[in-house]
């Protein structure tokens, strides 16, 4: 009988470890909290460094999990994962033979860098709002005008003690660049400046968008964070920094302040490790077992990870790491059973 | 009325003010040579300079300030330059220091 796998989460990590575990002849069965698949990817609008629609990786994923009947469980929250199956909210126990931790991350919330004042004023939003203004099409301000000048502002939530994240969420340098080139095509005339402390541009592809947009779009890079922004009367946003390669403070109002919020760990992630009696790591994400040849081990035999549960990771890293977690699950389930 | 000291002074203020700056001059150098703007502020030009070994000029705080529109004192700044072209040499973006030295130059003539 094929051995079956319980996957916490159906995200993009979620469901690529469901179809590798498939094709190997495991049986996979996704629980997830929300009423439909795909996770945070879904309703982004394009991917960094290629600018591919989100929907293009995102959808066929999908699809493939409905063609291949893998069992999905919508609404349904895990409360508790031990190496023989997981606790749902409803009480019900759901046993397995291996689990896979794909729960992801949380969206910082752009509300608690009260200085910046999203939520307060009408024109500064998230690199998540502009993404789904971009796929309706319109990015326009409040007032329903065009921008003619906008600030990108890195490192929301992230690299923040005073927030309590001490890390760095990896994918937002390049998220910055990808939507300041975005802006500036949709609105060539505009004045795009990003505001950053570093910028990390980590992987393949990503150094060389990032002169594009220096030297080609004509993006302004300032190196310094903005330290406020306060709505003028006619709903502007005034903003302050240092322009450290200056040594001198800097001001200016922009149409719209773009926040380029980072990712958290998961508030359950607490209770849920200790159900299963792993460890977190300092910034609160899940401890993978090691840095090189464990990282989708967890510290208990039969409990895996996939994908940004255990740290800020890009799509492309999160479907190559849930190939190996699927690689990983099934050399566990072949050692145990021939053990048997 | 002439000339009452008080022993106060009046400061200009220090930031950069991108409200009020003129950028048609920087964004007249930025077109010209857009390589410009792919400095990364590495400091390499500022460090091999042979000018500012023995001044305080330094080229990379000196283009990203005429780049945000602060041309006061640049054109006098730049004179420091003896255009050896060390920092073109040593630049990591590959960018042509020594012509963007002459080109600012030219452009902030009348300045």
């Amino acid at each position: 009988m094929a051995k079956r796998v319980v996957i916490v989460g159906g995200g993009a990590a979620g469901m690529q470890t469901a179809l590798e575990l498939k094709s190997r002849g495991i049986e996979p069965v996704i629980v997830e909290r929300d009423i439909e698949l795909g996770g945070k990817a879904r309703g982004w609008h394009k991917l960094f460094p290629s600018f591919t629609p989100a929907g293009d990786i995102m959808r066929p994923l999908a699809d493939r999990i409905r063609a291949e009947r893998i069992r999905c469980f919508y609404g349904q929250e895990v409360t508790a994962i031990s190496s023989d199956g997981v606790m749902l909210r409803s009480g019900e126990r759901m046993p397995a033979d291996a689990v896979v931790i794909a729960t992801g991350f949380t969206l910082f919330d752009a509300h608690r860098k009260q200085e910046y004042g999203y939520g307060l004023y009408d024109n500064v939003i998230t690199s998540v709002d502009l993404e789904r203004m971009m796929n309706s099409g319109k990015v326009l301000l409040a007032d329903g005008s065009e921008p003619r000048r906008i600030a990108i502002l890195h490192c929301v939530g992230s690299r923040d003690e005073k927030v309590c994240q001490k890390h760095c969420s990896k994918v937002c340098c390049i998220t910055g660049v990808k939507q300041a080139i975005e802006l500036k095509e949709m609105f060539p005339t505009a004045d795009v400046f990003n505001f950053y402390m570093d910028i990390r541009m980590f992987g393949p592809g990503y150094e060389e968008l990032y002169r594009e947009a220096q030297q080609r779009y004509n993006v302004h890079f300032v190196r310094g964070r903005i330290s406020e922004a306060a709505e003028t009367i006619n709903k502007r946003i005034q903003i302050k920094a240092e322009d450290t390669l200056t040594g001198r403070p800097l001001k200016m109002t922009v149409d719209m302040l773009v926040l380029l919020v980072g990712m958290s760990a998961n508030y359950e992630n607490e209770a849920l490790a200790s159900t299963a009696g792993l460890s977190l790591a300092p910034n609160g994400y899940f401890k993978a077992n090691d840095s090189f040849l464990g990282v989708v081990r967890s510290e208990r035999e039969g409990i895996f990870f996939a994908g940004a549960a255990t740290a800020p990771k890009s799509l492309a890293d999160t479907l190559a790491e849930a190939a190996l977690t699927a690689s990983m699950v099934d050399e566990y389930l072949k050692n145990r059973y021939n053990e048997k | 009325m002439r000339n009452l000291n008080f022993g106060y002074g009046i400061s200009r203020p220090r930031a950069i003010d991108m409200d009020n700056n003129d950028l048609r001059k920087s964004n007249a150098i930025i077109h010209e040579m857009p390589e410009l703007q792919a400095c990364i502020g590495c400091g390499s030009c500022t460090a091999s300079c042979t000018a500012g070994g023995i001044t305080d000029f330094n080229f990379r705080k000196l283009h990203t300030a005429v780049r945000r529109g602060e041309y006061r004192g640049a054109y006098e700044e730049l004179n420091k330059c003896m255009l050896c072209g060390k920092c073109r040499l040593v630049c990591p973006r590959g960018i042509n220091t020594r012509a963007m030295v002459m080109l600012i130059k030219r452009k902030l003539g009348d300045y």
